[in-house]
């Protein structure tokens, strides 16, 4: 899988050919995805450009998983992928983004590479540089209290494992409260394993994982759950308990620089932002919108909602949420990826500071190397967007 | 012996080394005025040619973390630096390897610019502070990758392999 940076894959896939007399051929055209979702629409011309160069490539090569820019099957790879059936338990996905940890909601082994890796992966169908990594067994137990849920445990998770401490490793989650979590939590949960370093995260597959795919990704084949052998080693177990659990943020400029919303209660922000990968989900945009409905976003504040895909958008807007949203007061963008990273839209300015369901919070990461992003759940993001500084969602609001 | 012209510390991300707002430029003749972008001073220094080929980045522990974008490598690798960091990220210390830049791991190192370090193959030696710290080998695999030259020589290579064996 790859996204607008296929346009470099393509540059290091050519070179690969160069000189071999062999004609440049992709190794199976109908097992690549190249989805558009970093700056769409382009937000330049240069942008505009590898575009194009990357739909020439797809047509020559007849790749038949590709995503344009459009509101029905366009969306953030990380959603459109998982929901129209190419992520399969058991499966390898490999990904020019850190983010492909994502698919192991499915119970897929996958993980991020380089341009140059995926050129070889396209040449070969293999990945070559990868080392086999030792899993850390994750057992969560217990439920969620209210305003409490994936986004929060796994901002916890990651301040205990701190931001390298997963680094070869992959992060397996096990436990009742994971058994009970809805696929969309466990997206989140792997999405951001690579944020302890984790080469991946990993939801063994189970009857969750075959509704999802019989339900929402339209798999209508056989599907073999993966799952662990019973005596599998893991390197080490770590048992997480959430029942008292509370709303976490992570705060500026690394992802394990986790507090309680307690903490940093109070302090101002000038952009919110809801969407994204990690939280751009149908539920995610429920949980802000309940909070909103008939209500207002502070007047000093600005928010910003991107949902995952085309196909939540259009959810969003049945079910009246993009409504709610609009009504009071948020900006509802098309899905893409642009204000996460700071490439597209929703930069800040100086010194300002950003309130983000995202999930890096890097120096720099929103465009502006002198502001400030905390990480938080949607149910924080909501709750703040009405009084303009960070709150908790527990309060009443 | 080689000498440090910039320190940084850990979790030095991706984001930092090749900010997400010039990821439109791709090619790696085009990325090296991007390095460090935001880090102005030393952002001037490497555009300015005043840092010579072979020269020491230090950095702490995982250094290149978040994005997978090659950028981040293509862009130091254009002024042929060698990076020395307590640990890497995976994905950058894989893209280096493939693109050929210069990667030293060694846990606990420590460096200030001016310093001269040396290398014996077996741990860096800060030649400044009289300081030694052991470096980790890289596995087997990687290795040969780096021999080859990089991942496109290396794919390059297998790939003419895997042609002869179907024509024979």
């Amino acid at each position: 899988m790859s996204h607008e940076n296929a346009a470099l894959v393509i540059n290091q896939f050519m070179e690969v050919f160069e000189g071999t007399g062999c004609e440049p051929r992709v190794w199976d055209p109908e097992r690549i995805a190249i989805i558009f979702d970093h700056r769409v629409p382009a937000e330049s011309s240069k942008t505009a450009t590898n575009q194009r160069k990357v739909r020439e490539f797809v047509g020559a090569q007849r790749i038949t998983k590709f995503h344009d820019i459009r509101g029905d099957l366009g969306g953030i790879c990380h959603q459109v992928l998982p929901e129209n059936g190419y992520v399969r338990p058991g499966a390898v996905i490999v990904g020019t983004d850190s983010h492909t940890t994502s698919h192991g909601a499915l119970g897929a082994f996958a993980f991020g590479i380089g341009a140059t890796e995926m050129a070889s992966v396209w040449t070969l169908g293999a990945a070559l540089n990868v080392e086999v990594p030792a899993t850390i067994k994750i057992v969560v137990t217990g439920a969620f209290p209210r305003h409490v849920g994936p986004k929060d445990l796994i901002l916890s998770l990651i301040a205990r494992l701190t931001a390298n401490g997963a680094t070869f490793r992959v992060l397996e989650f096990h436990g009742d409260t994971i058994r009970r979590m809805p696929m969309s939590g466990r997206l989140t949960l792997c999405n951001m394993a690579v944020e302890a370093g984790a080469t991946s995260g990993c939801v063994p597959a189970d009857q969750e994982t075959m509704r999802y795919l019989r339900n929402e990704a339209g798999v209508r084949e056989q599907v073999d759950l993966v799952i662990p052998d019973l005596d599998a080693v893991y390197e080490r177990v770590l048992e997480i308990s959430v029942a008292g659990l509370e709303p976490q943020v992570a705060c500026p400029h690394t992802v394990d620089n986790v507090k309680p919303v307690t903490a940093v209660e109070g302090t101002k922000i000038d952009q919110i932002v809801i969407g994204s990968c990690t939280n751009g989900r149908l539920d995610d945009l429920e949980a802000a919108a309940r909070v909103l409905r008939g209500r207002k976003v502070s007047h000093s504040v600005r928010m910003l909602v991107f949902p995952a895909s085309g196909r939540i958008y259009r959810q969003a807007l049945e079910k009246g949420f993009i409504n709610d949203l609009v009504c009071a007061g948020a900006v509802v963008m098309n899905p893409g990826c642009g204000p996460c990273l700071g490439v597209h839209q929703g930069a800040l300015g100086d010194q300002e500071t950003a309130l983000s369901t995202t999930n890096r919070n890097f120096k720099g990461r929103m465009g502006n190397p002198t502001g400030s992003v905390y990480l938080c759940s949607p149910a924080v993001a909501a709750a703040s967007a009405l009084t303009g500084v960070i709150t908790d969602p527990r309060k009443g609001i | 012996m080689a000498t440090v012209v910039y320190a940084v510390g850990d979790d030095v991300s991706t984001d930092v080394i090749y900010p997400g707002r010039y990821m439109a430029t791709v090619l790696p003749s085009e990325t090296p005025q991007f390095a460090f972008a935001d880090d102005g001073a030393f952002n001037a220094e490497l555009r300015a040619g005043r840092i010579s080929a072979g020269s020491v980045l230090v950095a702490g522990k995982n250094f290149g973390c978040g994005s997978s974008r090659e950028q981040a490598v293509s862009a130091l690798k254009g002024y042929d630096l060698v990076i020395v960091a307590g640990s890497f990220a995976r994905i950058f210390l894989q893209n280096s390897i493939n693109l050929g830049l210069r990667v030293v791991s060694a846990p606990g190192v420590a460096a200030s610019a001016g310093d001269e370090l040396a290398f014996d193959g077996a741990s860096v030696i800060n030649v400044t502070t009289g300081t030694t710290v052991p470096l980790q080998e890289l596995p087997a695999a990687r290795q040969a990758i780096i021999d080859a030259g990089g991942l496109i020589p290396y794919t390059r290579t297998l790939l003419l392999d895997r042609n002869r064996a179907v024509s024979s």
